[in-house]
């Protein structure tokens, strides 16, 4: 946490309510998440217990699994699933837009441009905190490599159809969501503490619903003590008033209520498998019913306070403008998006369970690069970021006092305007140091000369320094430089010290020719075996 | 019980699936005699070794924890001295912790033919495709470390035994109920631990400290029990909220002293000499603090900065 972070987390403190940390929203929003609530069994790997999933917040589609442990309803809970989440996915995928991608021609080895078609915007997925996020992952994991009755007709507990896609599918974005700054999948708790700072710790903001009773307290309530009651409150059942975010229930609910209801139906179900007639088994099936409902309305009574506070979430982001640059970090998404739409379409095998080295190395380049995008766009679209990295000796604001030409020794000469910056701040400049303004919204480079002298004329506040800094790109051609290419006397520029945009490393080698200890030939010969499903038990619960 | 009579109550507590999940998964690999647990065990420590098919499984019963952990030390020093595989199914182990003897129970403990012991410890989250979450792991190799020096006083006085620091971590498989098993070295945890028990301040000590007739005794008032509490010494973090019960008091208690704690122990660092949330905003804001201080001037410059940036919202500071 840097210093001016923490010092928002002491102002929220003093205030009683969360301080903004961000004056813009630097995750992309569409204008129809779908929010997905999911709960898990206690206990168990792969045994979901329920969701609210959806796009209107006034319509949650509730599933439910009245018993955990029975492999065909927890089927019959993905199969659900699916087409919940896929035939939103779906109405993404056909929505496209021409775009060009740079592909290197293989028989030329040169780059040229290929007309691609690119998703005109893609789905977007919100959970309620980063343990839905693993969630996601988990059932992606546990979906992908399924066999449905058609793939394989002799294969052992069928998956539903859709089930396996819906797998590759989470699986991609509980990958994405990895991307620093990618907003396919995102968690409500994660979009809350990068705008605002609590009074309380980053563990403690990792429950939602203190969270927002920091962002947003009920009527004025100090937020310590809204927050206080959303941990702990109770109502005379025992339950919580304000229920954990999943997926993990609490213990209480689990105990108390939800272990004697699914007790319940499973007499039912007993009793209904043992009616001798048809009368009987009327009678019994009425029964059973109604503990599966009892079932349903427990787990609803839980999922909707989380579903709530996460529209409630969304609604306070949507308060803040969105990012300048937000949209170019949404476009590498949908990228992202029609490029895993591509791979399903070409009838590619599921995901690896493990990346081979090089997909590892090229996933972990990525997110440095991301990383460092990230950190330079949201210092770009927000001045209380930038603030914090002013702070850090990274950036600085200055006036400029004077501009001075001069040109580059050559044989053409070219432009190379020394400016005159005046600044309070101590940025860390070397010799040479490059540092970069934004110049219609594109960077122009300048290199740090020295400090000048002041003027004994002036009564210069202690502290001030004047910084010599050469212009040496985007003026044009010509020998003189375009007009408003270099910055005039009195005008206020921020400078940074990172660079604005991030080119990736160099690309890595093919894989012919990437050495065997690096994940290259041979054996590798492209991933020649398919994954195997999961083997499968009779029974696969415990 | 005593934090819900202090009124902060903390929720803790197993699901009872849990519970059920754990129990049966561990009866599991431990079934036929622990046949698939040497199993696993040879495969992944065994270093060539071939698996006695059967293990003798001594029984371990007895009266009391001081009588189980006579009986286990019994049967560790058989085993040893009779070379055989031999699996210790929970037994009782004894270590000091502050002047006052504990008495922990491993999932189980295996003796190999050489003479090396095996603390297993049986989890019930699951390994997919071979990882599973780190700080379950974290967890279970701080208290398998545990174990580890608990069984190392008992080898002390054992001929020929030596405790092994790498520990059998056994999960189930992926999605199934099969068992699954790593080996986590423990001899990073081990040292720590073994550091901070010898840094534990006795109970004797504190108790020493205590003013004369002081009672957690949670049949009384929530003011007194607070006296009694606030007498005892104690650092409240974040992290504490995941471990202790009485967190949420002495959560409440580091807030109402304004304590910058309460916000993480980094905050802490970055604060130097300032400890109060008022200390530091009045440091801040320039109505305290020495300008000198460098943390003092930082917190100005910071806190200039913030007001800058806010004000500029509306305003706009014409940057880009």
């Amino acid at each position: 946490m840097s210093l001016i972070s923490t010092l928002a987390r002491l102002e929220a403190v003093d205030s009683g309510r969360a301080q903004p940390l961000a004056t813009v929203r630097h995750r992309h929003l569409t204008d129809g998440p779908l929010v997905l609530v999911p709960l898990t069994t206690a206990g168990e790997a792969g045994a979901p217990l329920g969701a609210l999933v959806g796009t209107d917040r006034a319509a949650p589609r509730l599933l439910a699994v009245a018993q955990p442990r029975d492999r065909d309803l927890r089927f019959a809970f993905l199969a659900e699933l699916a087409e919940a989440v896929l035939p939103h996915i779906e109405s993404y995928a056909d929505v496209v837009e021409p775009a060009e991608r740079s592909e290197v021609d293989p028989g030329t080895g040169k780059k040229v441009k290929v007309e691609v078609e690119l998703c005109a915007d893609a789905a977007q997925l919100i959970v309620p905190s980063r343990a839905g996020i693993d969630f996601v992952r988990l059932l992606g994991r546990s979906m992908r490599f399924r066999r449905t009755a058609e793939d394989d007709p002799d294969t052992p507990y069928p998956a539903p159809a859709r089930v396996p896609l819906l797998g590759r599918w989470m699986t991609h974005y509980g990958e994405r969501a990895r991307v620093p700054g990618s907003s396919l999948l995102l968690a409500a708790t994660d979009l809350l503490n990068r705008h605002w700072a609590t009074g309380q710790s980053s563990l403690e903001d990792q429950h939602l619903g203190a969270l927002l009773a920091w962002v947003d307290p009920p009527d004025g309530e100090p937020g310590a003590a809204a927050a206080l009651r959303a941990e702990l409150e109770r109502d005379r059942d025992g339950q919580l008033v304000c229920p954990p975010a999943g997926p993990a229930t609490d213990p209480a609910f689990d105990n108390r209520l939800l272990a004697p209801a699914i007790e319940r139906y499973d007499r039912a179900r007993a009793a209904l498998a043992a009616a001798e007639d048809a009368l009987d088994a009327d009678t019994r099936l009425g029964e059973l019913s109604g503990a599966e409902r009892e079932i349903r309305s427990l787990l609803a009574g839980v999922l909707l306070p989380t579903w709530d506070a996460v529209w409630r979430g969304i609604d306070l982001l949507r308060e803040l403008p969105e990012g300048t640059r937000a949209e170019d970090r949404w476009t590498r998404d949908r990228w992202s998006f029609t490029a895993h739409r591509d791979r399903v379409r070409a009838g590619e095998p599921p995901q690896p369970r493990r990346d081979d080295a090089v997909t590892a190395a090229q996933k972990l380049a990525a997110r440095e690069t991301a990383q460092a995008q990230l950190d330079a766009q949201e210092a770009l679209d927000d001045p209380l970021v930038l603030a914090g990295r002013r702070l850090a000796g990274e950036a600085f604001i200055g006036e400029v006092t004077e501009v001075e030409m001069a040109y580059s020794e050559s044989k053409r000469p070219s432009p190379r305007p020394l400016v005159t910056v005046r600044t309070d701040e101590r940025p860390h400049l070397g010799e040479r140091t490059k540092v970069y303004r934004s110049l219609d919204g594109r960077p122009q480079t300048a290199e740090f000369v020295g400090y000048a002298t002041e003027d004994a004329g002036h009564a210069e506040p202690e502290g001030t320094v004047h910084l010599v800094l050469r212009i040496t790109d985007r003026m044009g051609r010509s020998k003189e430089p375009a007009p408003g290419s270099v910055p005039e006397p009195g005008d206020r520029i921020a400078w940074t010290l990172f660079e604005h945009d991030q080119r990736g490393g160099p690309k890595l080698p093919d894989p012919e020719d990437t050495p065997w200890t690096h994940g290259g030939p041979p054996g590798a010969a492209g991933g020649g075996h398919a994954e195997q499903p999961d083997p499968v038990t009779a029974e696969d619960i415990l | 019980m005593l934090a819900t009579a202090l009124g902060s109550p903390a929720a803790f507590g197993q699901s009872q699936f849990a519970f059920v999940r754990g129990n049966a998964f561990e009866a599991k690999v431990k079934a036929d005699g622990g046949t698939e647990l040497l199993r696993l065990l040879v495969e992944r420590l065994g270093g060539g070794a071939e698996a006695a098919a059967v293990a003798a499984v001594p029984d371990l019963t007895a009266a009391g924890p001081e009588g189980r952990a006579a009986r286990t030390a019994l049967a560790l020093r058989e085993a040893t001295a009779a070379g055989s595989w031999t699996l210790l199914d929970h037994p009782m182990l004894a270590l000091e912790v502050a002047g006052s003897p504990a008495y922990l129970e491993p999932d189980a403990v295996v003796v190999h033919p050489d003479g090396t012991w095996t603390v297993v410890e049986i989890k019930s989250f699951p390994m997919i495709d071979s990882s599973a979450d780190a700080a379950k792991v974290g967890a279970a190799a701080r208290q398998s470390a545990v174990y580890v020096l608990a069984l190392e006083r008992v080898a002390a006085m054992t001929e020929g035994a030596e405790v092994g620091h790498r520990v059998l971590l056994v999960c189930p498989k992926d999605f199934s109920n099969l068992p699954t098993a790593s080996v986590v070295d423990v001899r990073k945890q081990r040292a720590v631990t073994s550091r901070q028990l010898t840094r534990l301040t006795r109970v004797e000590d504190i108790a020493d400290a205590l003013p004369e007739g002081t009672t957690f005794d949670p049949g009384c008032s929530a003011e007194e029990l607070g006296t009694a509490v606030e007498s005892v010494p104690a650092a409240y973090a974040p992290e504490c909220l995941a471990a202790c019960e009485l967190a949420f008091h002495c959560r409440a208690k580091a807030r109402a002293e304004g304590a910058v704690e309460a916000l993480g122990r980094s905050v802490r660092g970055e604060l130097g000499g300032l400890t109060t949330v008022a200390g530091v905003l009045a440091a801040a804001a320039g109505k305290e603090g020495d300008p000198a201080d460098p943390t003092v001037a930082a917190l100005r410059r910071a806190a200039a900065l913030r007001a800058e940036a806010l004000a500029g919202v509306d305003g706009g500071v014409p940057c880009h």
